[in-house]
């Protein structure tokens, strides 16, 4: 067919909508899955909030800060890659991509250095680990952990994913038609920025609730 | 089935086991879908019966309690997620919506074809679960029974049905985005065939709901492997919590499973009774209504939880609001055929049985819908009756009734229609005969879940051990009939039926990439009124005129 790579389409510019929309409607599906895992978390901290409060002063804020930091400017190398690619500057826009995906990497590195963090400090209830917890109310407040380590490991999969895939995408890049390229950024991009959007909830639930 | 007849159809290229596996042809993966789907529609019915041949005595005499509890976890997950959930959507939903909306494939034709891997790969941890010892849960997974005191193989059941999740998002995407982009010209929303509104009503469910339930699968399995304990409350965790977000996805999947079936019937009847379909778009949007209730009532289902009093009453009123965008397609169904020329092939006389157990199990979904009543039934075989009257006797019911009516386009074959004609009566008599005692059973307070039961219920009991030996026989009917069709059966014309439709203006099997020209559509849907349809209606060498 005429530079599409589903033969459903006849050009590619109604392949790039049909792309879009897909992953807008991808981006629904996602949005329902954190949904129910924030609600839990938010059902929880109405009924034991001062044992949650506590707890929350035990994350590292500045950890967390430096990382919303890392995230959000990732967000803008990518605005930025999918700008190039419409203007199709293409060398540019892979250097965007790469900035976008090392960031992703910085992100996981700092997640990984407050996990041991936690971990050494006996605040992570998981695996039979030791938790050696000293405020009040420790049955909750080990419920906030095992609640934090959930959202937040499941939000750095889906950073993990993204990575995979801008990976992937340069990889494909020498032998792609512009068309492709450009649907595959805008499409990548959408991904990009919701992962972000779900840290940018999360931090201040997990972080700065009731500080 | 490699032979010259086919040449030119999408069955004629490439017959190796390779250029199926590989293939990205909507109309392929169908097929894949449909082996597969068979196979655990066999085996999900093949523990039913046994469980009905234990309960033919009121002592546990075939199976111990135990065995019995895995056969009936088995049964529900298999069935679930291994069969009703991809059922119409997999199958006729690949193959026919493309082919409806005048287009060359699905808008993704290689996510259609990953599903169907993710959903092979995900049946494999069922399969495997099955094997290794089974689940003992229900299908339902309630903890703390499914966390802290289930000893089968939970965690690896919970994944398989995860992974399959995964599967059914691809399906519903490809499905929203393939309506959104891809109808023909002239063919406007509200000239769409009922069949494709009700898999965009289902693909949303689909799509919105399935992430629920990985959340709360996911859960289970975090709890179980790494210890985190969201729904253990010696962690600080909510047992409930997990039915909340279990049914916040059971209850619309509940309409997953049935509203292709609904698309089903209303394609079938109009075609049998040559008119069209009646009030097509208050059909229609209660389809979208069916989806958007289905998403506010799953606190029926925790009506004795101890849920509070006043959640109990909205959710019954929920409920019962269900019923007004139900009630508003069997009006319809049944004034369609009201001065229509009815007549009585296969598919129509599995569609009038669809309408008929429909509606009689919906009506058994007002009683559960009703608090008080549903405290006297909760957890009895009332409540099994009903959902079985919805899911076998609705949704099988339409999945066999699509499967005689679009099989001449899938395969390019008839099939016998006395043997057709019979496995549905005998279909029909072997249903009602293995649920409706289950109704009398449930009301005089027979719990299900259990293995023996007191001997005065041993009399309904009988009825539907006997009426499940009906019912299996109608079901491995098709296959043989169905099965010698594929490679004896006479040569089926394009359009056997007389129907409207995209469909069958394309041959029958259709080419590769659908119709040789591309289709434009100038009427409605079901346009059985009007004059001259067979020479003219939507054919493809109308396209210069209409332009």
């Amino acid at each position: 067919m005429s530079g599409t790579e589903s033969v459903a389409f006849d050009t590619p510019l109604r392949e790039r909508r049909a792309d879009t929309f897909a992953m807008w409607v991808f981006i629904g599906s996602e949005a329902m899955l954190f949904g129910a895992i924030f609600l839990v978390f938010l059902v929880a901290h109405i009924d034991f909030g001062p044992a949650f409060a506590a707890a929350s002063k035990r994350l590292s804020l500045p950890l967390g800060t430096l990382n919303t930091a890392v995230l959000i400017t990732s967000s803008f190398t990518m605005a930025l890659a999918h700008m190039l690619a419409l203007h199709r500057h293409w060398r540019p826009t892979i250097w965007a991509l790469v900035a976008t995906a090392a960031l992703g990497l910085c992100f996981l590195i700092v997640k990984g250095i407050e996990y041991g963090k936690e971990i050494s400090e006996g605040l992570a209830p998981l695996l039979g680990l030791p938790f050696r917890y000293a405020g009040p109310d420790p049955v909750h407040a080990e419920f906030f952990f095992g609640l934090y380590f959930t959202m937040t490991s499941l939000h750095a999969l889906h950073l993990i994913g993204g990575i995979v895939v801008i990976a992937g995408m340069i990889a494909l890049w020498p032998t792609s038609s512009p068309a492709n390229r450009l649907r595959r950024v805008v499409a990548v991009g959408l991904y990009w920025h919701f992962v972000d959007i779900i840290w940018v909830f999360m931090f201040p639930v997990l972080y700065l609730i009731n500080r | 089935m490699s032979n010259a007849a086919m040449q030119g159809t999408y069955l004629g290229e490439g017959s190796g086991l390779r250029a199926w596996l590989l293939t990205t042809d909507h109309k392929r993966v169908a097929w894949l879908y449909l082996i597969s789907l068979t196979v655990f529609f066999f085996l999900g019915g093949a523990m039913a019966v046994l469980m009905r041949i234990e309960l033919a005595t009121p002592a546990g005499d075939l199976v111990s309690d135990d065995v019995y509890n895995r056969l009936f976890s088995l049964h529900g997950i298999i069935m679930v997620w291994f069969f009703l959930v991809p059922s119409i959507p997999g199958t006729m939903g690949n193959f026919l919506l493309p082919l409806m909306i005048g287009a060359r494939d699905l808008a993704f034709p290689r996510l259609n074809l990953a599903s169907w891997y993710v959903f092979i790969f995900g049946s494999l941890f069922a399969l495997f679960a099955v094997v290794a010892g089974g689940v003992d849960t229900g299908w339902t997974f309630y903890t703390p029974l499914s966390t802290l005191y289930a000893n089968g193989f939970v965690s690896t059941a919970a994944f398989g049905v995860f992974i399959v999740g995964f599967s059914t998002i691809m399906t519903g995407i490809n499905f929203i985005v393939t309506v959104h982009t891809l109808r023909a010209p002239g063919l406007t929303w509200f000239r769409l065939p009922i069949f494709v509104w009700t898999l965009y009503a289902t693909s949303l469910v689909m799509v919105l709901a399935t992430p629920v339930l990985a959340a709360s699968l996911i859960l289970i399995v975090l709890e179980r492997v790494f210890g985190i304990g969201i729904f253990n409350p010696d962690l600080g965790g909510d047992p409930l919590l997990f039915q909340h977000l279990f049914w916040f996805y059971s209850h619309p999947a509940v309409y997953i499973m049935i509203l292709p079936g609904m698309g089903v019937v209303s394609e079938v009847l109009p075609c049998f009774s040559r008119r069209p379909l009646f009030g097509y778009k208050a059909v229609a949007m209660s389809s979208m209504a069916i989806a958007v209730f289905g998403f506010l009532v799953w606190g029926h289902h925790m009506f004795v939880s101890g849920q509070s009093a006043y959640a109990g009453v909205v959710f019954s009123f929920l409920s019962f609001c269900v019923a007004i965008p139900s009630a508003i397609k069997v009006f319809n169904w049944s004034l369609t055929l009201r001065k229509g020329e009815i007549s009585f092939e296969t598919p129509m006389l599995y569609a009038l049985f669809f309408l008929g157990l429909f509606t009689f199990g919906g009506l058994a979904g007002l009683f559960l819908a009703a608090l008080a009543v549903d405290v006297h039934v909760h957890d009895t075989y009332f409540v099994i009756a009903h959902f079985h009257y919805i899911m076998v006797g609705g949704m099988v019911t339409a999945y066999m009734a699509g499967l005689h009516f679009w099989w001449p386009k899938l395969t390019g074959r008839m099939y016998s229609e006395t043997a057709g004609r019979i496995a549905a009566t005998v279909t029909f008599v072997g249903f009602n005969l293995t649920f409706f005692p289950q109704y009398m059973l449930g009301f005089n307070g027979m719990p299900r879940r259990y293995h023996t039961y007191p001997p005065e219920f041993q009399f309904w009991n009988v009825l539907s051990s006997a009426g499940a030996v009906v019912l299996a026989i109608g079901y491995l009917m098709p296959l043989f009939y169905l099965g010698w069709s594929l490679f004896r059966g006479a040569r089926a014309p394009d359009n056997p039926w007389n129907a409207t439709g995209l469909e069958w203006q394309t041959s029958s099997p259709p080419p590769p990439y659908n119709f040789e020209t591309m289709p434009v559509v100038t009427r409605p849907a079901y346009a059985y009124d009007m004059k001259g349809l067979e020479h003219e209606s939507f054919s493809p060498h109308r396209e210069e005129a209409a332009r």
